[in-house]
């Protein structure tokens, strides 16, 4: 055994374990941009988990699940626009109630799939690039979607920051009086974001039913969203830095496997709480750093109505 | 979708069957349900898992298939082993079910309790200890067919590094690593076995990166005991051999999978629905194995025809009792010697036996 | 054609009683429509899910047996939510308190006194306690998101009480299987009846009363709403928005880590690897949908241990995934909060040019 192949597949796997992360929590920060919490990514992301799946395998192809999995994602994400949005409901109650929706409603949708082999997405080839020792497979040997959720990360980036439309996201989020004072409909902007963040989520979980562990299964999602929530909070909204955070929380899973490979006698229990108490301890450090949530937008969480 | 029409039609001829049925035994007293015998089912995980649970459902199909208009049956899937599983249990034996099958550990004190304020209903709970007049146990001895895999297992790998997948360390989980150890040090001394707890029986994600990384760290042979398809897809994308677990997998990666270690439940609980029937029914420890086809191995493929034949004899020795996976001098790891193990040290096993790159957790 | 709403000039005291019947037969039009599309008949299942759990005594004590742990939680995270404090890790201060409580019974098997019971619900509060604390101090010394460091905090509970079970707490004689010894008589609850129904039902609805009491009647009730509604004008007024953090934090922490303890020296008689089927999770629906009112809450947690029980009681006789009790708990919360707002405001719908677009 050469230490760069078992190097290489942890490097693999890791990439493999952080997109859907990166691809939810990339929805979650726009929505959360806009001043809108949803915490029902969780419920987002396996239905389109389940939307992949069935749309794959009842057609054959891969693209048309990923492109299903966006769209129930945010067809999820429309009840949750709907009572927060216009009925200004409790965005934290809502999101999860959402999550207990979608997780229910995909079990039920997905009842016939189980047990199913699904349609892998494959990894893209570029002859000569792609054999390359090493660098080939881990550069350019990857799925699709990986590629999709780094150009997402830039295109946030991007969009958020040096956009007209990312300034006006930006003033809803954090000021959302003054927002509507200039003009700007702060509903029909946070409903765009709500239904980004719904189609991100759904992606990120149709990545898990297409190409991470091509199956459905009830509840497959296991607590990615919940991670997805904490990373956001993590990159302190910044896009760049939520790259960085979904692949440490990725190295950190996958180093617990890599470490009881080798026969090391640790409890298996505290390895697997490891990913966990990073976060923690990630959190405690950017928050301390800043001060106490200074940089989340003004009015995360807060409703809006119109006033007349 | 095409798929929403054809649960519909499968659930609404379930509800025509059952509903009917248990209805009116609820509401109007029992009337056309009466000379019939009512047996129920108690399952962990959801009957479509095709795994453990659906195992079992497939021995509930098989009542009905054999017994046909003499029982009715019926079940709860996804109980989870805690506070829940009591009243379900005790809902089932105030439906007037005569025999009711708890087929997960953790529904062993449950059933006991139940049992007991039931006496006239029989009760059998897999993989258990505790039994009572009206509560038998059963279980398999899935460490044999673990024995044969771990042969072929060690004959098969060219880096002598196998990777093994595991959920929890329970006796069962533990002698079916060591038998596998056992089978494959049988013919391969130098085998070294690499383990990884998944701390689950059903998380594909968790099982693929455990794969991986165990390929990564070399090794080309993967076992699993955990229930998802997971390992043998990332096996099979690898281009690596490895085994299925609880049910045959070949569908998912039939280039990857050698053989596979399910169990076959239809003949014990035909057997004892048909002893209640006739009212022979007593409380028994049912523990049984290749011999009687609790644990069936699917066809062997992918392998050499000299593998093939070497598996089949000793599948069949097995049967007759002329090999025994925990028979003769074993090694433990700490250095020391048993022998000739017995049923109790087996249902017990907290140790691993030599050549295990481990230390069991606990 | 465009949705709006319009401020009522005050708290619409018909909405507040008519919402919640809004909802619950909003509820019932969707889960007969989802029946329908499951191809269940719809009347009859409805009829399953939600009148069965009524037929018979047992039932009925076993619906009071599944609403206890939820009345618990549900009245601590109401109080939570009330100041603005969101705890969602109940579940895990569920588990540690019922990992504290057990160690008497554990560690100290033989010990066998009156007061053996009440030291395990008194440990069981501290376990849960001092697992609330840590997002809550985080919370108040970092400003770490409390939402997340105490949902964290759930997996590290269950993985700490895996752990246990498996290695340190197993049962010597229990065949190395994961659970600890079974609980003697004097280390359970006292039952009452003849079925599962014990005395924590009567710990709950006393919990219940006592803080319906602290929110309507105390100085401590009003500064929770204050620091909830208003915290600018409660710093105003003199009030420690940490000190409440950490006030709300260990009441709802300690409460759940009671019915972690009271469940495991109840229904489930041991400590084994799974002691809660999510009761902290679902106690977060009952909160809401007893709009984070202590009284509320006790009817809440009964509607939905009737949702649980129908559920089971609907799979057995129509053959109904256990998913769809799921499903319904979700859209029954999503009527309850979509009606919630009529209290407040006045629906209406607008035709022609959007106001925002005229100003």
């Amino acid at each position: 055994m050469s230490t760069d192949s078992a190097l290489l597949a942890v490097l693999l796997t890791i990439v493999t374990a952080s997109t859907p992360l990166l691809l939810a929590a990339l929805g979650e920060l726009v929505t959360e941009r806009a001043g809108v919490l949803n915490l029902g990514v969780e419920g987002m992301m396996v239905m389109g988990a389940v939307a992949g799946f069935a749309v794959a395998l009842t057609t054959g192809s891969p693209y048309l699940g990923i492109v299903a999995s966006a769209l129930a994602g945010a067809a999820l994400a429309v009840p949750f626009g709907f009572l927060t949005l216009n009925l200004v409901a409790n965005q934290v109650a809502t999101g999860l109630a959402l999550t207990l929706l979608g997780l229910g409603l995909s079990g039920l949708i997905g009842e016939s799939f189980v047990g199913q082999p699904g349609v892998r997405l494959a990894k893209i080839h570029i002859p000569g690039l792609s054999d390359l020792p090493f660098v080939g497979p881990l550069l350019f040997g990857q799925d699709v979607l990986v590629y999709l959720a780094l150009a997402l990360a830039v295109f946030v980036s991007w969009g958020v920051f040096r956009t007209r439309a990312g300034l006006v996201l930006r003033a809803v989020g954090d000021n959302h009086a003054s927002a509507h004072a200039l003009g700007y409909s702060v509903i029909r902007v946070r409903w765009l974001a709500v239904l980004f963040g719904g189609a991100l989520s759904g992606l990120g979980g149709g990545y898990l039913s297409l190409a991470y562990t091509p199956q459905w299964i009830e509840n497959m999602t296991a607590g990615r969203g919940w991670i997805a929530l904490a990373l956001v909070v993590f990159s302190s909204w910044l896009p760049g830095r939520l790259v960085i955070g979904a692949y440490l929380f990725g190295a950190v899973t996958i180093l617990g496997f890599f470490v009881q490979g080798l026969g090391v006698g640790v409890p298996s229990q505290l390895l697997s709480s490891l990913p966990y108490l990073v976060t923690i301890a990630a959190l405690v450090a950017i928050s301390r750093k800043r001060g106490g949530g200074g940089d989340a937008p003004a009015c995360l969480g807060r409703s809006f109505v119109p006033d007349r | 979708m095409k798929n929403w029409s054809a649960l519909t039609r499968r659930d609404a001829m379930k509800t025509a069957l059952l509903g009917s049925v248990a209805l009116a035994a609820g509401a109007a007293g029992p009337a056309a349900a009466a000379d019939k015998l009512k047996a129920a089912w108690v399952y962990v995980g959801p009957v479509g898992d095709f795994g453990y649970s659906y195992q079992h459902d497939q021995g509930r199909k098989a009542v009905e298939k054999e017994l046909g208009d003499k029982v009715v049956t019926s079940y709860v899937e996804n109980v989870p082993e805690g506070p829940d599983a009591e009243r379900a249990i005790e809902r089932l034996a105030r439906d007037g079910n005569q025999i009711i099958f708890t087929t997960s550990f953790g529904f062993m004190d449950p059933t006991i309790k139940v049992a007991k304020k039931y006496p006239k209903v029989k009760f059998a709970h897999a993989t258990g200890y505790k039994r009572a007049e009206n509560v038998s146990t059963f279980s398999a001895r899935f460490y044999e067919g673990r024995y044969v895999i771990g042969q072929i297992a060690g004959k098969m790998t060219k880096s002598n590094v196998i990777g093994y997948i595991v959920s929890f360390p329970i006796p069962e989980v533990v002698s079916g690593i060591n038998a596998f150890m056992l089978g494959a040090q049988s013919v391969n001394p130098n085998v070294k076995v690499k383990i990884v707890w998944v701390n689950s029986w059903y998380d594909p994600g968790k099982e693929a990166d455990a794969a991986k990384v165990l390929i990564g760290q070399g090794a080309d042979i993967l076992t699993q005991h955990t229930d998802s398809t997971a390992p043998l897809q990332v096996a099979q994308e690898k281009g690596i051999l490895g085994f299925g677990q609880s049910s045959d997998m070949a569908k998912f990666a039939p280039k990857a999978q050698i053989t596979a270690i399910t169990d076959d439940w239809d003949g014990y609980y035909v057997d004892q629905v048909k002893q209640v029937l006739a009212g022979t029914w007593k409380s028994t420890d049912t523990w049984d194995g290749m011999a009687k086809g609790m644990v069936v191995l699917p066809p062997i493929v992918n392998v050499p025809d000299d593998v093939k034949a070497m598996a089949e004899k000793t599948m069949a020795g097995i049967k007759d009792g002329s090999i025994k996976p925990f028979g003769g001098k074993i090694t433990k790891q700490d250095g020391t010697v048993v022998e000739n193990l017995d049923d109790g040290a087996i249902l017990s096993m907290n140790w691993y036996v030599k050549g295990i790159d481990d230390k069991l957790p606990g | 054609m465009r949705f709006e709403l319009e401020k009522r000039s005050e708290r619409s005291l018909v909405m507040a009683w008519a919402s919640p019947v809004i909802a619950v037969v909003a509820t019932m039009i969707t889960g007969g429509l989802i029946f329908a599309i499951l191809g269940k008949p719809p009347l009859t299942a409805l009829w399953v899910f939600f009148v069965e759990p009524f037929s018979s005594l047992w039932s009925l004590q076993e619906l009071v047996v599944k609403a206890t742990p939820l009345i618990l939680i549900g009245v601590g995270l109401s109080v939570a939510y009330r100041a603005n404090v969101w705890n969602i890790g109940a579940e895990g201060q569920l588990t540690a308190g019922a990992l504290a409580g057990s160690m008497v019974p554990i560690l100290f098997n033989s010990w066998q006194s009156p007061l053996t019971l009440v030291a395990m619900l008194v440990l069981g509060i501290l376990g849960g306690m001092i697992w609330a604390l840590v997002p809550a101090l985080l919370k108040v010394k970092t400003g770490a998101n409390e939402i997340l460091v105490s949902l964290m905090m759930v997996y590290v509970a269950q993985l700490l009480l895996d752990w246990l079970v498996r290695g340190p707490w197993r049962d010597p004689h229990g065949y190395n299987f994961p659970k600890s010894v079974s609980f003697e008589d004097w280390q359970t609850m006292p039952t009452i009846g003849d079925g599962r129904l014990n005395i924590g039902i009567v710990i709950a609805v006393v919990v219940a009363i006592a803080l319906a009491v602290l929110m309507r009647r105390t100085i401590k009730g009003y500064e929770v709403r204050v620091m909830g509604e208003a915290p600018r004008a409660g710093r105003f007024a003199g009030f420690s928005a940490d000190r409440m953090v950490i006030f709300v934090f260990l009441l709802s922490g300690g409460l759940a880590g009671l019915a972690g303890v009271i469940e495991v020296a109840s229904t489930v008689g041991q400590l084994q690897p799974n002691i809660s089927p999510g009761y902290g999770f679902t106690a977060i629906i009952v909160a809401f949908l007893g709009r984070l009112d202590p009284i509320g809450v006790v009817v809440a947690a009964l509607m939905l241990a009737v949702s649980y029980l129908g559920g089971e009681a609907a799979q057995i006789a129509l053959g109904l995934s256990d998913k769809a009790a799921r499903v319904f708990q979700g859209v029954l919360l999503f009527w309850v909060l979509a009606c919630d707002t009529l209290i407040l405001y006045r629906p209406r719908l607008v035709f022609g040019t959007t106001p925002e677009a005229a100003r």
